[in-house]
């Protein structure tokens, strides 16, 4: 059984901090991580390896050439091969010429059972990636997944949704986005890091996924971001104190009278 | 001389970080309060390899160099210094002088069990009598014919009681003093051998000590470690691998008290300013680093030595020495600029204050240390 898990180099957003005169993210210093959905995506490829060891785990990417390092941190947590996409041609893709282009590399790599990928990234939080793949690949996909069991080439899982979740059934090959209820995700071990430090990343670019130039990169993007931004902090809140409920309400009361608003 | 971490030691210092934030950092309190041993993660750290990482993959073990395992330890014990001295303890004193003197045949027997962390090591050298002046051993070992008979106590021993599998030295020739000493495995279990008393610590309190008692303990003939008069040598020689891995302990106590102490800072406001805006504390702060950060190049020289077979007994020596009084001295500052709160529990602190002591006294005292490295002076 062969296992693609779509992953993300992302920047860790708890370290990121705002430039408040620019609106833009301030990235120097700020470590770059496996996204962690992709974490969860990953694990589940790996509980299915840790119960057939013939299964292949194949991590796929599309970045820079620093997520290699990511790579080696997936191949450290046990996967088998990793996967870059990385050319100046596919720089500055949206979630459409992104698509495009991992379809393009899930292809090359053929004869794949299943993909799984991450809901969103941290960075991006679209969630649309995974889905896209799927609809270029013309599999059957299931987002949101936080239970997974396979029998055979069935597959049953439970999609959550906000007020609860539904069961739904289907075969391989499909894609499935991981959400991080679904598991959690293991740690390196000393092992497979020597191995991951040691390992051979196959970088893969455009021409060498035979992706058409019109299909990736920033001029194929139909997204166009015209301004970002961050919103203006609110204020600080007031808590409205009162030992009874009365109390309290005629407190919140002169509070609001004080105020004019009412 | 130039420093880098190279791929495999960056990802072994991201993944022990984690680990020891996530699962080690939320019960190192309660550790520490009810002197529990955590056998539970360091299960964990068994399965993910931390318990054999310098030794081959021959053997089990994960195949590192001793720098990369050492950075480990120090990882470890930024968070809890207990479990940075139950993973040296461990791969120094029991699983190192097993694969260094010990026969294929008790290498194939212990080793795999051992570094993949199925079971526990520990080491037994010191006496009531025979700390520094190790060679005052008392505990005997008499030729039983097809057997050896152990008699005699051991006290202070990390992981007494709890390990499966003891490097225990004892007298086999009274008359030769330290060549009449050699050395035994011996097995949790072995009739006649019992844990003593578990000692109530200052600090590593998660690190259990204890006594080890042998009444007639009757253990085979093969379990002899090494030859029969060279006991002392296995337990210098095994000390002198274990002096780096205490040296690692103490830099990722000092480390570890520094990192804790820069985010108090921050968040700390007295006078309407956060105190490293109090440029008398901000220098003592720049001094900690200055020594955190020398304390540590002596330690990796001291490795990347050993790593390639050169002989290193003094700047392992001068690594400890270095080392455990940087952290001394860290702790110290550390408490102070917390205040109050670093005298009280709920801050690492002041658990890491009692830590960092022993890192002067065990596996050779700083005197000792002294005693090496003079010695090399005025030889």
């Amino acid at each position: 059984m062969k296992i693609i898990v779509c992953v993300k180099q992302v920047p860790n957003t708890n370290e990121i901090k705002i430039n408040p005169e620019t609106g833009t993210l301030i990235r120097d210093g700020v470590e770059s991580i496996l996204n962690h959905d992709d974490a969860n995506a990953l694990e589940e490829a790996l509980k299915i390896k840790d119960r057939d060891p013939k299964t292949e785990v194949i991590v796929l990417t599309m970045g820079p050439p620093q997520a290699r390092e990511m790579l080696e941190e997936c191949i450290a947590m046990g996967a088998d091969e990793a996967v870059l996409l990385s050319d100046r041609a596919l720089g500055g893709s949206d979630t459409w010429a992104t698509s495009n282009a991992l379809a393009a590399g899930i292809r090359k790599i053929g004869n794949y059972d299943l993909i799984f990928a991450g809901r969103q990234a941290i960075d991006g939080d679209t969630a649309q990636v995974g889905p896209q793949i799927a609809e270029k690949l013309g599999i059957p996909q299931i987002t949101y997944v936080r239970e997974f069991q396979m029998e055979g080439k069935r597959i049953t899982v439970q999609r959550a949704l906000e007020d609860g979740y539904q069961v739904l059934k289907t075969t391989m090959p499909c894609v499935l986005t991981c959400i991080k209820e679904l598991n959690t995700p293991r740690y390196m071990s000393i092992r497979g890091i020597l191995k991951g430090a040691a390992a051979e990343i196959k970088v893969w670019s455009a021409e060498d996924i035979g992706v058409n130039e019109e299909l990736v990169g920033l001029k194929a993007s139909p997204t166009n971001v015209y301004r970002s931004f961050t919103p203006k902090p609110k204020g600080k809140g007031v808590s409205v104190k009162g030992d009874t409920a009365k109390e309290l309400a005629g407190n919140l009361l002169a509070e609001l009278k004080e105020k004019h608003i009412i | 001389m130039e420093f880098t971490y190279s791929r495999e030691q960056q990802m072994v210092k991201k993944m022990i970080k984690e680990f020891a934030e996530t699962e080690i950092a939320p019960i190192a309190e309660e550790l520490d309060a009810e002197a529990k041993y955590p056998y539970e993660t360091v299960a964990k750290l068994g399965k993910l390899g931390v318990m054999g990482m310098p030794f081959p993959k021959e053997y089990g073990g994960a195949g590192t160099d001793y720098l990369t395992y050492i950075m480990a330890v120090e990882e470890l014990s930024k968070v809890d210094a207990s479990h940075g001295v139950i993973v040296q303890t461990h791969n120094a004193l029991c699983c190192w002088p097993i694969f260094t003197y010990g026969t294929e045949e008790q290498k194939r027997k212990y080793l795999p069990d051992l570094l993949s962390g199925k079971k526990l090591g520990a080491f037994g050298l010191t006496e009531p009598n025979a700390g520094t002046d190790a060679a005052m051993q008392q505990t005997t070992a008499a030729d039983g014919g097809d057997c050896w008979i152990l008699n005699g106590s051991k006290v202070f021993i990390s992981g007494g009681g709890i390990a499966d599998v003891y490097v225990i030295m004892a007298m086999t020739d009274k008359s030769k003093g330290n060549k009449g000493i050699s050395s035994f495995i011996v097995e949790k279990g072995t009739p006649g051998f019992s844990r003593g008393k578990k000692e109530n610590k200052m600090g590593i309190r998660a690190s259990i000590a204890a006594e080890l008692v042998f009444e007639d303990c009757r253990i085979p003939k093969e379990n002899l470690l090494g030859k029969e008069g060279k006991g002392f040598k296995t337990a210098m020689t095994s000390l002198d691998v274990g002096r780096l891995g205490i040296a690692a302990q103490a830099l990722g106590i000092a480390q570890g008290a520094f990192d804790q102490t820069v985010e108090y800072m921050k968040q700390r406001k007295q006078f309407g300013r956060s105190l490293n805006k109090f440029q008398a504390l901000a220098f003592e702060m720049a001094n900690m680093k200055t020594r955190i950060d020398g304390a540590r190049f002596l330690l990796y020289n001291a490795c990347n030595m050993r790593d390639r077979g050169l002989p290193s007994t003094v700047e392992a020596a001068q690594a400890k020495l270095a080392c455990s009084e940087t952290a001394s001295y860290v702790v110290d500052k550390a408490v102070q600029f917390h205040g109050g709160y670093g005298y009280i529990k709920d801050y690492p602190v002041e658990r890491m204050y009692r830590d960092q002591k022993i890192t002067e006294i065990y596996e050779g005292t700083s005197e000792v240390m002294k005693m090496v490295i003079s010695g090399s002076i005025f030889k």
